[in-house]
């Protein structure tokens, strides 16, 4: 029995090892500028959608750097993200708006629902969840974004007929497996 | 030259001089933290802070450039109000349980708070959790305790150049540690302990043996020996209120035997023995390099008793790898001899007979692990204690260290000459070197003011010098007018320096001495905390005046080396020898 495998990992793109042969031909390129560790790891994180630690390591090697500085960059900027990314990431919003009016259970049943923590991602790599300060939406709070969309007056109770949206194209194909 | 006012005394000093520099000339202290000598100031701990008149702020007295002109108040009370409140904050976010910290005794924050007499904490900081990093054999990290002073950043990335630690994160959950505030197994690291010697408080420090050697002392099925470093001589004192560079030789010896040791003796013995192997095999090396023209007899050789330069070169320099001397270090050489040789004679097994080592090192902790050191059938070197270590063991046996006798080492395991002293000495281990080779050489001895090597002496980071040899003797008529060339390097940032002007062919050199840590063994990881150059020097001092009060300075003259070999050995590079008292090395990937 054959079967067309089309869930987030089949659009994760190609294998860990080719994308480690782009990340070499980037730093033969990158590696002898001055200044160039940060655009180099920035690169390294759009070549593989986050910052594995193979990758890392091969940076701080091509930079002549230690791992342990590596990771304190790596650390130290918010951007960079060393798990990887789902193909939504979902981003609840707690400014103090929102977390007035109820911000924190939205979060706390999106966490049920996903099954994950904030900083994770489900195992099917459809979703990462973050939390945001702030969207500018504060009228409509509370709010939370899924990629670029942005939904308002969020009720927990709403929460897994919200997601559905997004799992939807991809339902079909899950329920066929065996 | 500038001109600048320091709690009303006036002061002359070099431009550029910062008002902590200043101070220091005059005798005038002002505490510091993250400070360290010779490195540039971080700024970051505010404890130094004072008043300069006309200045808007408080300034970092470590930080601050002299101007001319400038009144500096250290003691104003506004500058000790905002420094007792920059070490109420630290202690704070510190997670203090003094009475039981390692630390306890030598600590610098705690230094800090009594002299500034704080006896409350008003601030509720926010403590990190305790965390305790215990993956690699010489060292146990516990973030809880650290303070962030970063000094341990500098010195393991500067110093060292391996770039261990750094700050991992942002803000106030910053964690100084390695990669990703993870454990230090996971990076690269060779274990020299500069870390802890230069960390203020108990964040970082050596992987204890203590309770496991009492252990083995009480137990009676063990016949129990232990061998002391040529460096602890020179410390050790420092933790019981001696001055740096007091020797004390013979109150150790009498401290070992009290603690219940069923033998003291010395790894100087196994350093007279280390140069007799690595002697007889530069002289090899030459010889097959100038006369058999070999194209493997690789030169330079490099000196190999230092562990943490040895696993600098696995990681750094695989290249290198074949021009290490394939000698052991005397730690080693000591257990293998210990093991097979002396146990025979005493009618112990190998099994039954235990080898304890204190060591300025917290790397002979990791090299005793090493899974070739088991040439005697069982582990050559079964417990390595830092002179720190030593000196807590003594305090818990209740022993009045001033007052101990002097004690003489046991024969024959600890009879050695001045030979052996220096290796403690950056520039030691090739003084010593080069007394036995020039002798074996020429017949003659070295030509040099009271057998010292001058230019390879004190603390100049990477130190060179030349001897000419001539009218050999007729088996070594080869080398005959060579001028032999060595080198010596101390901390690996500037053995990195020298090995890339080698490998670059930009110098040349038949023989190179490599210490993992500044000055020497006398500023291991393991000794007296803190160490600076001043005290560095006065430890050198020490120990050239321990090898000048010898009867015996050369290795070859040592009659219980000649003794071994007579017995048991052979001669020197023999194919029993290979066995027991080399070794190789491997190539490793760096973390
Ligand atoms: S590190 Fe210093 S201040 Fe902290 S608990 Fe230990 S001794 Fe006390
Ligand atoms: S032991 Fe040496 S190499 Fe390892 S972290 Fe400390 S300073 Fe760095
Ligand atoms: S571990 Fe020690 S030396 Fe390093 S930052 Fe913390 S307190 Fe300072
Ligand atoms: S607080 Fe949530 S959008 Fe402003
Ligand atoms: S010692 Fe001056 S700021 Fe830390």
């Amino acid at each position: 029995m054959t079967t067309t495998c089309t869930c987030a990992c089949a659009e994760a793109g190609p294998d860990e090892k080719e994308l480690m042969g782009r990340l070499e031909e980037v730093l033969a390129e990158q590696k002898d500028k001055p200044g160039g560790l940060i655009p180099a790891l920035q690169t390294a994180q759009a070549i593989f959608g986050y910052l594995p630690e193979a990758a890392m390591r091969r940076v701080a090697q091509a930079f002549d750097k230690s791992y342990s500085e590596v990771a304190g960059v790596v650390s130290f900027y918010s951007f960079f993200s060393t798990v990887p990314r789902g193909k939504y990431l979902v981003r609840v919003c707690l400014g103090t708006a929102c977390y007035v009016r109820g911000g924190n259970e939205v979060l706390r049943a999106m966490k049920e629902k996903l099954g994950i923590d904030v900083g994770g991602t489900t195992p099917d790599r459809l979703f990462s969840l973050e939390v945001g300060r702030c969207f500018g939406a504060c009228g409509m709070a509370p709010v939370l974004m899924v990629n670029d969309d942005l939904h308002q007056r969020v009720k927990p109770a709403k929460i897994g007929e919200l997601l559905e949206k997004y799992r939807a194209p991809a339902a079909p194909a899950q329920e066929a497996r065996p | 030259m500038i001109h600048v006012t320091i709690n009303g005394k006036a002061i002359e000093i070099a431009e550029g001089s910062t008002i902590l520099q200043a101070a220091k000339s005059a005798g005038i202290q002002i505490p510091t933290l993250c400070f360290l000598e010779k490195r540039e100031p971080l700024g970051a701990c505010r404890v130094c802070l004072v008043e300069v008149e006309g200045a808007r702020t408080l300034v970092a007295a470590c930080s601050t450039p002299c101007t001319e002109g400038q009144v500096v108040h250290v003691n104003s009370p506004k500058a000790r109000a905002a420094r007792k409140q920059v070490v109420e904050l630290l202690l704070s976010e510190h997670d203090g349980d003094c009475q039981i910290c390692e630390r306890n005794e030598d600590c610098e924050l705690r230094k800090l708070a009594s002299d500034m007499g704080i006896r409350t904490v008003t601030f509720g900081g926010a403590r990190a959790a305790p965390k305790r990093d215990a993956s690699t054999p010489g060292l146990v990290r516990d973030n809880a305790k650290c303070i962030k002073c970063r000094r341990c950043v500098t010195v393991c990335n500067q110093v060292q150049g391996i770039g261990a630690l750094f700050p991992q994160g942002r803000g106030f959950s910053t964690v100084i540690g390695p990669a990703f505030a993870g454990n230090l197994d996971g990076v690269t690291c060779v274990q020299c302990g500069q870390c802890a010697a230069v960390c203020p408080v108990g964040a970082i420090t050596e992987r204890s043996a203590i309770d496991d050697v009492w252990a083995t002392l009480d137990d009676p099925a063990k016949t129990v020996i232990v061998q002391t470093a040529p460096a602890i001589r020179a410390a050790l004192g420092e933790e019981f209120g001696y001055p740096p560079g007091t020797r004390v030789t013979g109150k150790m010896v009498s401290a070992l035997r009290q603690m219940g040791f069923n033998a003291v003796f010395d790894t100087n013995f196994a350093a007279d023995l280390t140069i007799m192997e690595e002697g007889t095999e530069l002289l090899t090396r030459l010889k097959r390099a100038l006369v058999d023209k070999d194209k493997t007899a690789a030169l330079p050789m490099f000196t190999s008793c230092s562990p943490g330069w040895i696993q600098y070169a696995e990681y750094y320099y695989p290249n290198f790898l074949d021009h290490l001397s394939t000698c052991k270090s005397p730690q080693q050489m000591f257990g293998a001899v210990a093991k097979t040789f002396y146990a025979q004679k005493i009618g112990v097994k190998p099994e039954d007979l235990v080898v304890v080592s204190v060591m300025p090192c917290t790397a002979k902790k990791f090299e005793a692990q090493r899974p070739e050191m088991n040439s005697s059938g069982v582990r050559d070197v079964d417990y390595v204690l830092t002179t720190r270590e030593l000196a807590r063991m003594i305090r818990q046996a209740n022993l009045a260290f001033a007052e101990l006798p002097d004690g003489e080492m046991d024969a024959p395991l600890g009879l050695s000459t001045g030979a052996a002293d220096i290796f403690a000495n950056t520039g030691g281990v090739m003084e010593a070197a080069l007394r036995t080779a020039y002798e074996i050489v020429t017949g003659r001895e070295l030509p040099a003011e009271n057998l010292h090597v001058k230019p390879i002496e004190g603390l100049e980071g990477i130190k060179e010098a030349s001897v000419k040899i001539e009218r050999t003797q007729p088996s070594w008529s080869f080398l005959e007018g060579v001028e032999l060339k060595v080198a010596v390097s101390h901390g690996l940032g500037n053995t990195r320096r020298l090995l890339e002007k080698i490998r670059t062919g930009e110098v040349h050199y038949h023989f190179v001495e490599v210490m993992t840590c500044p000055g020497g063994c006398i500023g291991g990881g393991g000794q007296p905390r803190l160490t600076d150059d001043a005290v560095r020097l006065k430890r050198i001092s020490a120990i050239y005046a321990e090898d000048e009060s010898k009867k015996l300075r050369k290795s070859h003259d040592n009659p219980a080396i000649q003794d071994l070999y007579k017995e048991f050995l052979g001669r020197p590079n023999s194919h029993k020898v290979h066995g027991l008292l080399h070794t190789e090395y491997t190539k490793k990937e760096r973390r």
